[in-house]
């Protein structure tokens, strides 16, 4: 896997860009994940965890049915939805929880946009005892109400931010001031691949094991790697997590399906494709923003999704040609919501839909003989309310 | 000489302490703001620092955040920031600090910023969340064209990086008062004393003291062991108590005037 440097870049990317008071945090945190890192004690304890706890590994897939539909490209699934929680999310949660727990912390906080990453780190700390605070803006609280309640039954205690739009990134404003103010004794379990290094890597790393397992069995289904992987990019930790263990296979192509909302010329989640660079919650990185530097609020149906950056190494994947991304808006993420339903018997997280939603074009454009690898990054009870809502169907 | 080194070799040499107030560019209209920096102005204060809105201030309280809400919707950016200055710039006793978070500096561009900020007067920038490892490119441009790049300590910093961040910074050291955003509270941290002597120890530059500083009685505190006092919310809470109202400007004065002399009491 690629390595960020001594100052958390990848190539121009990433980086430290935090206030003063956090900067002492953030190298103390940098120097306890180098020594559990290097620590066999730890990392058998976290993959004991990821085992009997988190349930992995997870099976890698052949969706016969939807291939068969879609008349192309085989398709597997990397099934992070059967999880412990259902969704990816739960493998950073516990691996950053037994970092905390190493680095004496007994306070974590967090942000939530879809509440998977909120609700998995109420089960890690639930599950290790310590107390946990989510916040969580108010529009995704609104949309999200399932989980906020999951949440709740684990003990956490989740704060409704009204700040800005009241979702993700607002979430985020509150965790750093929280951060800032009780550094000391805090621990900031950031759930996406994104932000002030050393995130970035910490959640790639604890999510790379999606990668690492789907190598393994896809060689040993189809004894050979893949031709392409195809995941939806938020923050980025599900898509980073199953793309890194294949950075140096150079015939394994690589798509990141952005959040389109309402479409790339309306409003929209999708920094990447449409977007431009600048340095947002701690990292040089792609994002949305006016003309003055001011963040433009993101679009998007998937709550898990709706956030205006994107972690430092997919912005480096994409100036280096690594991966390329697209973007899906919320209309082709419901129809790939439905599809996934109809031929597979799975119902996906939105956030997931936006990866199917992609394979029909990618399926058809590689065609027979070809193998792809999507990663069903979370199962999609949480959606139903807002998928019933969006399909004029009331519950 | 920088204007704010001068303002401070002043100072010092008069065994006298500095008083600067923050204000939100553009909070609650740019017309206000350039009225109200005047008003400080007049009040005899030693720096104004112009807070350029952000979208997203991660370091700053309810109040700087509301008042930031304000600024932008009233339409205020960096560009008009710098015009502000510029026109304020020939009428103004004191020193003029932009306080800015980095991203609509590296949307303008390093250089270019700097530039600009350089013809418009602008006498220092202070960027919240721009920490010493960051600050490279910007140390350099601003370094060159006489600008003051102003560092900020915290309470978390170790005497080694407080020593290395003072050595950076120019025209005078920022140090946050307490671990938090900013915004008023009821009392002084009673850790600013010890974390003054380890700052004292670290450098020779002039310390101002910001975050946490809400009223007269509470600057005079901090005046007495520090080179400088900063507040920014209490008067940001002032403005937004009165937008709306023909005092408004009054008002701000008002405030101004009494922390001046509770300053230069000391």
């Amino acid at each position: 896997m690629l390595q960020a440097d001594e100052n958390g870049r990848f190539g121009e990317f990433g980086g430290r860009f935090v206030p003063e008071t956090l900067m002492p945090a953030v190298l103390e945190l940098e120097n306890a994940y180098r020594e559990i890192q290097a620590d066999p004690a730890f990392q058998e304890e976290f993959q004991f965890y990821l085992r009997e706890y988190v349930g992995r590994p997870t099976p890698l897939y052949y969706a016969e049915r939807l291939t068969a539909e879609l008349g192309g490209a085989k398709i597997y699934f990397k099934r992070e939805d059967l999880n412990h929680t259902g969704a990816h999310k739960i493998n950073n949660a516990v691996g950053q929880t037994l970092l905390a727990l190493r680095m004496g912390k007994k306070r974590v906080i967090a942000e939530t946009g879809a509440g998977q990453h909120g609700v998995a780190t109420a089960t890690a700390c639930a599950k290790f005892g310590v107390e946990c605070v989510v916040y969580m803006g108010e529009e995704d609280i609104e949309r999200q109400a399932l989980n906020v309640f999951r949440m709740k039954l684990l003990g956490a205690q989740v704060v409704p931010v009204s700040s800005g739009a009241g979702t993700l990134k607002d979430a985020i404003n509150s965790a750093f001031r929280d951060w800032v103010t009780n550094v000391r004794t805090t621990y900031y379990l950031l759930g996406s691949a994104c932000g002030t290094h050393p995130y970035p890597t910490i959640v790639r790393d604890m999510q790379a094991v999606i990668g690492r397992e789907a190598r393994e069995q896809i060689l040993d289904k189809e004894g050979r790697l893949p031709d392409c992987l195809v995941a939806c990019v938020g923050g980025g930790s599900n898509s980073i997590g199953l793309f890194a263990p294949f950075y140096e296979d150079s015939e394994v192509a690589m798509v990141g399906v952005e959040a389109g909302g309402e479409g790339i010329e309306k409003r929209h989640a999708a920094p990447l494709t449409a977007g431009s660079v600048g340095v947002f919650h701690g990292a040089r990185c792609h994002l949305l923003q006016e003309a003055d530097g001011q963040i433009t609020p993101a679009h998007s149906i998937s709550a898990g999704l709706d956030y205006p950056g994107v972690g430092p190494e997919h912005s480096y994947y994409l100036a280096t040609g690594r991966a390329r991304y697209a973007a899906v808006t919320d209309e082709q993420a419901l129809e790939g919501f439905q599809l996934l339903c109809r031929t597979e018997g799975i119902i996906p997280a939105l956030e997931t839909a936006h990866a199917v939603a992609y394979l029909p074009q990618l399926a058809r454009e590689l065609g027979h003989g070809a193998v792809v690898i999507v990663n069903l990054s979370g199962r999609g009870d949480k959606d139903t309310g807002v998928v019933s809502g969006a399909l004029g169907v009331s519950l | 000489m920088n204007r704010i080194e001068a303002r401070f070799d002043d100072l010092r040499s008069r065994g006298k302490k500095a008083f600067m107030p923050y204000i939100a560019v553009g909070d609650p209209t740019l017309a206000a703001t350039e009225e109200i920096a005047l008003a400080l102005d007049g009040a005899g204060v030693d720096v104004i620092e112009l807070g350029i809105p952000f979208s997203d201030p991660i370091a700053d309280g309810p109040s700087i955040q509301r008042a930031s809400e304000r600024a932008l919707a009233a339409g205020a950016s960096l560009e008009k920031g710098l015009r502000l200055t510029e026109k304020l710039r020939p009428s103004m006793q004191s020193c003029a600090v932009v306080m800015c978070y980095y991203n609509p500096i590296y949307r303008y561009g390093v250089e270019s910023f700097c530039e600009a900020a350089a013809q418009a007067g602008v006498d220092g920038v202070i960027v919240p969340d721009l920490p010493l490892e960051e600050s490279g490119e910007l140390y350099e441009a601003s370094l060159s064209r006489g600008i003051a790049l102003i560092f900020l300590t915290a309470p978390t910093s170790s005497p080694e990086r407080a020593r290395r961040i003072a050595q950076r910074s120019r025209g005078f050291v920022y140090a946050v008062s307490l671990l938090g955003v900013t915004g008023a509270r009821d009392a002084v941290s009673a850790d600013l004393a010890p974390l003054m002597k380890t700052l004292r120890a670290a450098t020779d530059k002039p310390l101002c003291v910001g975050f946490g500083v809400g009223n007269a009685e509470q600057a005079r505190a901090v005046a007495q062991i520090a080179d400088g006092v900063i507040v920014g919310s209490a008067l940001v809470n002032v403005i937004e108590a009165h937008i709306g109202k023909p005092n408004l400007v009054e008002a701000a004065q008002a405030f101004a005037v009494e922390l001046t002399q509770a300053v230069k009491s000391v």
